[in-house]
């Protein structure tokens, strides 16, 4: 696969549809690797040899990994269409700012909150929704973080609402309650073909959730 | 050539802190030298601070025309991105898929290398033992990845950004391995790194701009480690 794009990824990760929706919005033809995390693939070793985790970019045979640095190669290779990135310097470091902070805050608490109880469960909670909040003042009045459109904060945040039903059904919680906005820009995303064939089942990720949490002996 | 515009920067930061330190030298590199440092006393945070990082409330912050921006690595490709003409040098490769090379590792500096000195500087006994074992394991991936690149700095024949973001490991971890009483970068099993950690601290541009000096960064980092061991102990 000289010259051509793979992605090793999973159906659930929420890092793994970031690529996949960067490559959708560009366009791009490339070939889907699934890799079962229980039994890594050799080519997933040698091409993440430091983490063994996935996405991992594979281009002209030459890796690239974590998805916010995927997603942000794929918006300099294909800098034709679709940007994703601003060209404004200042507000492309306020999109880096603002999809670093859903790693550093949304993602932490989300999985506190499947994997807590009691608590540190209510504490997770107060804590997604706090984040979501901001984010949501972030977001304004704009259609998308982006501005008019979808833009990299959009591709980093987006991903994660496959996983809010998980996250209300294991935390008891709304996430429509609390952040409407947000919402109604989750909706938004989703009427986009890129964001909707990208993004994983709700309801089969609230699935596999159950599964995690009886293989962590949680249940 | 003067440009009033570009000029007015204001760099809000603590004395001892890695990040803060790595903007200093973006900003030295990028021969911005007419800036305002404004020293903030992280235990007795300023309104500014919180006016400038309402998210985090943290340093560094660099305010450039009034505008803030915080996060060390943002802070940089920012200042990369601004001071950019043929007569100051890059900081991130130009190649697309060498900057994702040098994006990776800085992030690999933070999460693993950094992250697992402090483990060590805040934790004793077994703790501590096992803190060690992660921050060589991190180490030996730092140091093959400066040995395939097969020169003097991570940026090549001249420091870039990858050399900034992993600068903490030339004078601070002295002086985290000082206040923990414990050796980590055995120059003996880390070779590479340890010429590195010379040759960066010697670089012109480095060895003529601030570092914290080093006996009262010590005092400094053993009050910490005073500080935090009860709570890491309780984390942990």
């Amino acid at each position: 696969m000289a010259d051509g794009v793979v992605l090793l990824d999973t159906y659930f990760s929420m890092f793994g549809m970031r690529a996949r929706l960067a490559l959708a919005e560009k366009g791009i033809d490339y070939e889907y690797k699934e890799e079962n995390l229980g039994d890594k693939s050799p080519v997933l070793l040698e091409m993440n040899p430091v983490h063994k985790k996935i996405p991992v970019l594979i281009h002209n045979g030459k890796p690239v990994c974590e998805s916010l640095i995927i997603v942000q190669y794929i918006d300099e290779v294909w800098k034709d269409n679709s940007p994703l990135l601003p060209s404004d310097p200042y507000q492309r470091a306020q999109a880096r700012f603002w999809a670093d902070f859903v790693d550093k805050k949304v993602y932490d608490a989300g999985r506190r909150l499947w994997t807590t109880k009691g608590d540190e469960l209510e504490t997770a909670k107060k804590d997604i929704i706090e984040a979501l909040k901001l984010l949501e003042t972030e977001l304004g009045e704009k259609p998308y973080f982006g501005g008019e459109n979808f833009g990299f904060v959009d591709v980093a945040l987006v991903t994660y609402s496959s996983w809010f039903y998980a996250y209300e059904t294991c935390g008891n919680f709304s996430v429509e309650e609390h952040c409407p906005k947000l919402m109604e820009w989750v909706k938004r995303c989703m009427e986009k073909e890129s964001v909707s064939k990208s993004l994983a089942d709700p309801k089969k990720v609230y699935d596999f959730v159950l599964f995690l949490r009886k293989k962590h002996g949680l249940e | 050539m003067e440009n009033n515009n570009k000029e007015n920067v204001k760099l809000v930061g603590f004395w001892v802190s890695p990040f803060v330190q790595r903007v200093r030298w973006a900003l030295k590199m990028k021969g911005i030298k007419k800036y305002e440092y404004i020293e903030e006393d992280i235990y007795n945070k300023s309104s500014l601070l919180s006016e400038i990082n309402p998210v985090y409330g943290k340093v560094p912050v660099l305010v450039h025309n009034g505008k803030p921006l915080s996060e060390s690595s943002i802070i940089l490709e920012y200042i990369d991105h601004v001071w950019n003409d043929d007569f100051v040098p890059p900081l991130l490769p130009r190649d697309p898929y060498q900057r994702a090379q040098a994006r990776f590792w800085a992030k690999f500096a933070d999460q693993k290398v950094l992250e697992s000195a402090w483990m060590v500087l805040c934790s004793e006994g077994e703790k501590q033992e096992r803190a060690v074992k992660e921050a060589i394991e991190a180490l030996e991936k730092l140091e093959e990845k400066l040995k395939s690149g097969n020169s003097v700095f991570f940026g090549g024949d001249t420091i870039g950004y990858l050399d900034l973001m992993v600068g903490f490991v030339s004078y601070l971890y002295p002086v985290w391995e000082e206040a923990a009483s414990v050796k980590i970068l055995d120059a003996l099993k880390f070779p590479a790194l340890a010429a590195w950690q010379s040759d960066f601290l010697n670089h012109e541009l480095i060895a003529s701009e601030y570092l914290p000096p080093k006996a009262e960064a010590v005092a400094y980092f053993r009050w910490r480690r005073s500080e935090l061991i009860p709570v890491y102990n309780r984390m942990y």
